[in-house]
């Protein structure tokens, strides 16, 4: 059950996201920042933690996940840093995640090389 | 070909050689002083009716994979399996393009790099940096020019005018563009992968090469018409065929009145780049002049995939759009004689990386060649 819950909300997210790659002029950069900046906010709103606890992976990895992080990162930091946590906490929780993205994609980059798109 | 030349003045006596050739010249230069209107070559509010006709002497059309796999497919001198050319970037891809395709259109004529003049050149890169890298090798004093997807059309009319003034007896026009470097430097860098709206248009990966000179051949270029900055505050670069579109029919109507011409008078009138969605905006603006060019129009992104096929959405563009189109189809009609009279209208979008981040609205240009059989 819960690969199913996972698999159709992770899937209404990217459909909804779809939509708004096919019927705006909203480039691909700027939905990406809306799904952070959503994530961030449902998050506030105390509304990420149950669905994730009901959808697991399908809300997190849609970039959803990362904007909740980044919330709870500030949240935790500002509740032990105080004021100072605020530009802290964002960076320390999403270390892990920005790291491996450069890390992996710098090692692709060795490893494969450019090819045309079909 | 010099060495030929050389050797043939030798033989012939120094003082008959000389005196031939001053006769010559003094003849030439009588003929321009008296010959009614070849002094005054201009022709309405921006075009060029040539007095003495330059012609295309050759061509040369280099293509990429997905190119050589459309409905022109066959058509083009080289067609790469490989779409780095052998090079290590897409930039020097480009370049190796721009090179090929010279030295056909100078093997096709039997000329020498060391004869051609001048060459006029561009391509869609900063600093025109595929031109410069390409052409190096070939050690031609060069023009660079940026007219974005119309610098085919600006190149050839810089050569025609350059070789009609007897500036030059061999000019070089090329041109090039690449979907990866393309999509690097306007769009978004191809390891990104991000989805493409229906009205992009996908850059052609080719180069063409024109060698316009005095010596006579199948087609000439008998006009040109310059074409002004059009901009009606369109900012979508995913949508260049509509920002394109109000400056093509702005230079074929010029075109039209500059010649006293009906639309036609010519067999077929041939846009670069303008895709499917600029063509049915084309015909609107065109229809509002007064005129209808529904019956002859045809486009070159329309013509070089197949839209159902390809995947290429609103069709192909770049500057190798409309030059490899030209030299491999639209050339080769007008040699048979199929085509007697073409009005080649290569279109450009001239936004940069910059002023399109600047939420600028993005400027339109097309320049018009009238390409005749003769």
């Amino acid at each position: 059950m819960d690969y199913i819950n996972a698999f159709w909300v992770g899937g209404l997210v990217c459909a909804l996201v779809q939509i708004l790659l096919d019927r705006t002029k909203m480039m691909p950069g700027r939905v990406m920042v809306l799904l952070v900046v959503t994530g961030c906010i449902l998050g506030f709103v105390h509304i990420f933690k149950p669905l994730q606890d009901f959808a697991g992976a399908g809300i997190s990895v849609p970039l959803l996940g990362f904007g909740n992080t980044l919330w709870k990162g500030v949240k935790e930091a500002v509740d032990k840093e105080g004021f100072i946590g605020i530009f802290m906490g964002g960076f320390t929780a999403s270390a892990v995640g920005i790291s491996a993205a450069l890390i992996f994609g710098y090692l692709a980059s060795l490893v494969f090389e450019p090819k045309m798109k079909k | 070909m010099s060495m030929d030349k050389e050797k043939g003045a030798k033989d012939v006596p120094i003082g008959l050689g000389l005196g031939l050739a001053m006769n010559e010249k003094a003849m030439k230069h009588y003929s321009e002083e008296t010959g009614g209107g070849s002094m005054n070559q201009t022709k309405g509010a921006q075009s060029i009716s040539f007095g003495e006709r330059p012609y295309l002497m050759s061509s040369g059309s280099v293509v990429g994979k997905k190119e050589s796999e459309g409905p022109l497919g066959n058509k083009f001198d080289i067609a790469s399996d490989d779409d780095l050319f052998g090079e290590d970037t897409w930039e020097a891809a480009e370049g190796t393009m721009q090179k090929l395709a010279c030295m056909l259109a100078l093997k096709k004529a039997g000329e020498q790099a060391e004869n051609v003049r001048y060459l006029f050149g561009g391509d869609l890169l900063r600093q025109g940096v595929a031109t410069s890298m390409g052409v190096e090798e070939l050690q031609i004093p060069m023009f660079g020019l940026f007219g974005a997807c119309s610098t085919s059309g600006e190149a050839l009319a810089l050569a025609s005018m350059t070789v009609a003034a007897g500036y030059g007896d061999r000019i070089l026009a090329v041109t090039s563009s690449h979907f990866a470097s393309a999509e690097k430097e306007f769009r978004f860098p191809l390891g990104y992968a991000n989805q493409r709206p229906a009205s992009s248009s996908w850059t052609v990966t080719g180069s063409g090469a024109f060698l316009v000179g005095n010596q006579k051949s199948s087609v000439c270029i008998s006009g040109v018409t310059i074409g002004k900055i059009v901009d009606y505050g369109l900012k979508d670069s995913q949508n260049m065929g509509a920002c394109m579109a109000p400056a093509a029919c702005d230079t074929i109507i010029r075109n039209l009145e500059d010649f006293g011409r009906k639309e036609s008078d010519y067999d077929r009138i041939i846009t670069g780049d303008l895709g499917y969605v600029g063509q049915s905006i084309l015909f609107d603006l065109v229809r509002k002049k007064g005129k209808d060019i529904k019956e002859n129009h045809m486009d070159c992104g329309m013509m070089i995939f197949d839209q159902k096929t390809q995947n290429t959405n609103a069709g192909g563009s770049g500057c190798g759009c409309a030059a490899s189109t030209l030299s491999a189809h639209i050339l080769p009609k007008l040699i048979s004689g199929e085509w007697k009279r073409v009005l080649f209208v290569p279109t450009g979008a001239l936004m940069s990386t910059v002023s399109y981040n600047e939420g600028e609205s993005v400027p339109g240009i097309a320049h018009a060649i009238v390409l005749e059989h003769c």
